[in-house]
């Protein structure tokens, strides 16, 4: 065999296993979600045989436009929040001295590592009527000892930004430390104001951890499911609620795929539309593969 | 220059806003009390009682069944996907490395429901093996992600110069580059292994009925289950997971 075809039989070898894998459980079970959305349900909770229009009707009698517009300002709003929080968290991290850095980024690690439902419960015993956080706000006249703090939008908000902050200091890290500071000394130096160098000169620098921040957070949180479930109560559902309900409460599957398919569709395009933009700065698709 | 101190002022806040409910959780694991609003004292109280739960013991062992074979087969999924990714560059690559980033970014919930839904169609039976190969699925991209990262500075002339040496190529597997690779492998199955066992949603849609596994079961505590119960074995949970994060800190001295 010549060279260039046992360099070939070496690429399949190593890429066939994880290649199949991921087409066989992945790919084919995401795009089986668009075909289920036009099957019927039948009455063992399963699948049923033929085609129909029937769930994409009821998908849209059904009263889903408050909840869509839920999921949408909660998650832009947790977005927001996280860039705010995480843009002088990373300058920060970035500019301490590296003995103090590792540690600190480390300590911003160690919750992405502990249990995702352990820290939304922590959440939910502060926030509870007894908890530390309502008692602490009742007694400095914050709030009517009436008022819950649980079971509402906000504590999602609140729970939101707390889960997926450290997904986005990272990436906002990972960008400020190959800045150069001294562009801001420069910038001060030539007269301008300390708000001014930062908001020409290091968040334009940094501007690919910021793109990979916003994915990150914003992504998942249009998926969120676990935090409203827990944290929300029925004022403070989102899509992903909905797509839980009709898989373990009605059991009607196809009717959950048909709006799996509406939040396949809503994660697709920030990602399409950043991927877009980028390219037509001429900045080849490369934002998202240097940053991971 | 005078720097401002607004970012130091806002990390630390930051540091508090993360670590304050995780402690107030462990200081209440303590408490004798019931009801999770006052202090009755230091008590062990709610640790021995959690001892005697069978079905977190059960539990707890689906997770450890699932974990190591999902972690085993995702390093052997996931190293080979990145020696793919970092030795070739062909389209076919390309197809393979979106195939690997894309699980990376989809919610949780969707992989959950169309996994789910990919098993129903089949009409596979819902239990330990469907929740392994939900687990494989999204361990592979995270071992990729990692190995890929130490490959960065890799080069294949060692490989060539052992092969030109007379190394069959078992002998450069086992005694060139797995070595060379090692620290990545250990990473990268560390943290597929953090991930398996903390995995509650895709779980929660391809679980059956007895595969409860310990997220599953600490979520039906949280919906019906005494509060300091789950204080208690959140804590020594909690533990574990920063004794995991010191000790793959010393292994590897530096972490994504």
């Amino acid at each position: 065999m010549n060279t260039a075809g046992k360099k070939k039989v070496q690429e399949w070898l190593v890429t066939v296993p994880s290649l199949f894998w991921l087409i066989l459980l992945f790919l084919i079970p995401t795009l089986i979600v668009f075909a289920i959305a036009f099957k019927p349900p039948d009455l063992y909770g399963g699948i049923g045989a033929g085609w129909t229009l029937e769930t994409l009707r009821s998908l849209r009698k059904a009263d889903y436009a408050i909840v869509i517009w839920r999921t949408l300002y909660l998650s832009l709003l947790t977005t927001a929040a996280c860039i705010l929080l995480a843009t002088p968290a990373g300058y920060c991290l970035a500019r301490t001295d590296p003995r103090w850095r590792q540690i600190l980024l480390l300590l911003v690690i160690i919750p992405f590592w502990t249990s995702f439902l352990i820290r939304i419960f922590a959440w939910k015993t502060l926030l509870h009527p007894d908890g530390l956080v309502k008692k602490g706000m009742v007694f400095l006249h914050l709030v009517e000892p009436e008022t819950s703090l649980l079971y509402n939008a906000w504590a999602v908000w609140l729970v939101m930004v707390y889960t997926f902050l450290p997904f986005a200091i990272l990436p906002i890290y990972a960008a400020a430390e190959k800045f150069e500071f001294r562009l801001l000394e420069a910038a001060q130096d030539l007269g301008a104001r300390r708000w001014q160098s930062w908001l020409y000169i290091f968040l334009p620098g940094i501007r690919r951890g910021l793109w990979t921040a916003i994915l990150v957070v914003f992504i998942p949180a249009l998926g969120s499911y676990v935090i409203p479930d827990i944290v929300g109560g029925p004022g403070g559902e989102m899509l992903g609620n909905k797509i839980a309900q009709r898989v373990f409460v009605d059991r009607n599957l196809p009717h959950a795929s048909g709006l799996s398919a509406l939040l396949i569709l809503a994660v697709l395009l920030p990602l399409l539309a950043v991927l877009v933009l980028q390219r037509k700065k001429g900045e080849a698709a490369s934002l998202i593969e240097e940053d991971a | 220059m005078k720097r401002s101190r607004f970012p130091l002022i806002v990390t630390w806040i930051l540091l508090l806003f993360f670590y304050l409910p995780i402690f107030v959780l462990v200081l209440y694991s303590f408490n004798s009390s019931r009801f999770g609003g006052s202090w009755n004292g230091w008590s062990l109280h709610w640790y021995r009682q959690l001892y005697r739960e069978r079905e977190i013991w059960h539990a707890l062992t689906n997770s450890l069944v699932v974990a190591f074979s999902a972690t085993a087969v995702s390093l052997v999924l996931g190293t080979t996907a990145a020696i793919a990714l970092h030795r070739f560059s062909s389209r076919l690559q390309k197809f393979h490395y979106t195939l690997i980033y894309t699980p990376l970014v989809v919610p949780e919930i969707l992989m959950g429901i169309s996994l789910l839904l990919f098993f129903a169609a089949l009409k596979l039976e819902l239990g330990l093996f469907t929740i392994f190969l939900a687990h494989v699925t999204f361990c592979i991209s995270y071992v990729a992600m990692v190995v890929l990262g130490r490959l960065q500075d890799f080069d294949y002339a060692i490989v060539e110069a052992a092969q030109d040496l007379g190394a069959g190529w078992w002998t450069t597997l086992w005694r060139v580059l797995l070595p060379l690779l090692m620290p990545g492998i250990v990473a990268g199955g560390l943290l597929a292994f953090t991930l398996s066992i903390d995995d509650f949603v895709i779980t929660f849609f391809v679980a059956g009925p007895g595969s409860t596994t310990l997220p599953i079961r600490i979520y039906s505590m949280i919906k019906h289950g005494s509060p300091p119960l789950i204080n208690a074995l959140s804590s020594i949970l909690l533990l574990v997971t920063f004794l995991a994060v010191f000790f793959s800190q010393r292994l590897t001295k530096e972490v994504p």
